[in-house]
């Protein structure tokens, strides 16, 4: 079989790119789902409302991409934080399953208001001019803004796994993630920080909304379509573990590009092959600890 | 350092305590001064631990009165009880699996000035400092309770509440955990000692009190020690 090294490459960077928003997603699920028991079927509208804040931003306020970069987050993980403390708090005793439906009515809730008012036709977001044009590679051409996309996404993702892993903030989540009760009797305001890594977990979120809007354009149907990609990504990784969301979303995201390149009929469907296959063999996932 | 002006440092009043339905506590009285260790006696299943996680606040539900300082703490939640000076270590060690060595020593946050410096820790427990980087599960048995109880002495808390230090431990450590605990008196600190093991409460308490069904049936000083022996004999089958 011939290569064609520009398709191929071209390919792979279009599964770097998803990867990217896998990664960023699946990272706050895990990081959700460790902290508070809860599987974020939000996640998606949460990323969704986070390209509609950089929309509002930008039409409403003059505000640019780089200040939606910061502020959608802010703004997004406001709401996340209202809405554990007004629903979550009161379910985290319960199965998994109550948050699960919680957070699907409410992600139905939030994405229906949205299409009432937007309609389901995508609103064109510009690629900050810093990053529009393309580089020559020589063999292809590299647009800018999907190398930023690529290269912040990660710097985010191991950005949080180092605060998580390494320092001593991430040692309180840790140590609430086994044994909330006893962390709590040694001082640490547990709830507290519930509260404040759901709405970290709910602005990852909507930070990959912003970087997927110039990309994608903003569309209230846009978390739907790719929540269900993540869920099995979070599945195939593992519930919980952050380094493992990492890995398989930028993974998962390049096997799919490759696919695409050498069995483009499979393209839509390897990522649930997969997901079957982890859930026979190993369903805890590829880096999940055995429960 | 200690002010006595408040009378006892702890002050466990008509204490009641449930877990969901079951009424564990019945009415448990009892009062530690400062600069003491007493001993909490009794049966398995008598109500110790429960009494330990209700003056921690992490008991379901529990009234009556609970005094730290001349402060009532039974309304408050547990982190602020641990803010207002008092730190467990409960029976089951708490070592966090997911925390290496050293992030376990340096979990519990500091809530007043004047806890022990980590060098001060490792004089007591010299097996750590050789261990900072291991997982903190993967420590022995007897090095895990040393960490429970390193811990919570940077913590500035004067009163520690200790859950059995001494359970499924090699004589020699509970010696060391022994030595451990009149080193800490001497420094000041009070203690609340839950222990099954008479014979090592009887080397470091000063007074102690048996527990039965919930509720406080005997209590008594060090030097009454030989005079009570068979009421003990009565209530622990010791
Ligand atoms: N989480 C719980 N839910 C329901 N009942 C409990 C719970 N924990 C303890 N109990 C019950 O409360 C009673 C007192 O238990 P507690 O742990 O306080 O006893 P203890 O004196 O510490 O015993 P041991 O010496 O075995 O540690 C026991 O009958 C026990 O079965
Ligand atoms: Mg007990």
């Amino acid at each position: 079989m011939d290569i064609n090294l520009p398709a191929l490459f071209g390919q792979l960077l279009i599964g770097l790119i998803n990867g990217s928003f896998y990664a960023l997603l699946s990272l706050g699920l895990a990081v959700i789902f460790g902290m508070l028991n809860i599987i974020n079927f939000a996640h998606g509208a949460q990323y969704m409302m986070g390209a509609f804040a950089a929309y509002f931003l930008l039409q409403y306020a003059g505000l640019n991409y780089w200040w939606a970069l910061i502020l959608a987050p802010v703004i997004v993980g406001g709401i996340g934080i209202v809405i554990e403390r007004a629903f979550l708090q009161w379910l985290y005793k319960l199965d998994h399953l109550y948050g699960l439906l919680l957070t699907f009515g409410l992600a139905l809730i939030i994405q229906g208001l949205f299409r009432q008012q937007y309609g389901s036709s995508g609103l064109p977001y510009q690629i900050p001019p810093q990053l529009t044009g393309v580089r020559d590679l020589g063999f292809t051409f590299l647009p800018n803004y999907r190398a930023w996309v690529v290269c912040f996404s990660l710097a985010v993702c191991l950005g949080t796994w180092y605060m998580i892993e390494k320092t001593r903030l991430g040692a309180y989540l840790r140590a609430a993630t086994e044994n909330p009760t006893l962390v709590r009797a040694f001082g640490i305001n547990v709830p507290r920080m519930i509260t404040l890594t759901y709405g970290f977990g709910v602005g990852l979120a909507a930070l990959a909304g912003v970087m997927a809007a110039p990309i994608y354009a903003v569309n209230p149907t846009m978390g739907a379509d790719i929540i269900i990609v993540v869920f099995a990504v979070v599945v195939i990784g593992g519930m919980g573990s952050i380094m493992g969301a990492i890995v398989t979303g930028f993974g998962l995201g390049v096997v799919e590009g490759l696919t695409k390149y050498f069995f483009p009929e499979a393209s839509n469907t390897v990522i649930f092959v997969i997901m079957v296959i982890v859930l026979v063999t190993r369903p805890a996932g590829l880096f999940g600890r055995v429960a | 350092m200690l002010d006595r002006t408040f009378g006892p440092l702890l002050e466990i009043n008509d204490l009641h305590a449930w877990y969901g339905e079951s009424h564990i506590l019945h009415g448990a009285t009892l009062n530690v001064n400062a600069g003491e260790v007493v001993t909490l006696l009794g049966r398995n299943g008598a109500g110790k631990t429960t009494t330990m996680k209700s003056v921690m606040g992490i008991v379901g539900k529990r009234t009556g009165s609970v005094k730290f300082e001349g402060r009532e703490l039974i309304n408050l939640p547990s982190d602020a009880i641990a803010r207002a000076g008092l730190a467990f270590c409960p029976e089951e060690r708490g070592i966090f699996a997911s925390l290496d060595v050293e992030e376990n020593l340096m979990l519990p946050p500091q809530v007043r000035p004047g806890g022990l410096t980590r060098e001060q820790i490792f004089e007591l427990f010299p097996n750590l400092r050789e261990r900072l980087k291991s997982q903190g599960t993967k420590l022995s048995g007897g090095e895990q309770q040393m960490l429970a109880i390193g811990r919570i002495l940077r913590t500035g808390a004067r009163l520690l509440l200790l859950d059995e230090p001494t359970e499924g431990l090699a004589p020699v450590i509970i010696q060391q955990i022994g030595n451990t605990i009149r080193k800490l008196k001497e420094q000041g600190f009070t203690i609340l000692l839950v222990e099954q093991n008479f014979r090592f409460a009887s080397t470091v308490a000063d007074r102690y009190y048996i527990m039965e069904h919930g509720k406080i049936v005997e209590q008594f000083a060090n030097s009454e020690l030989n005079k009570k022996l068979e009421t003990l004999h009565e209530y622990l089958g010791v």
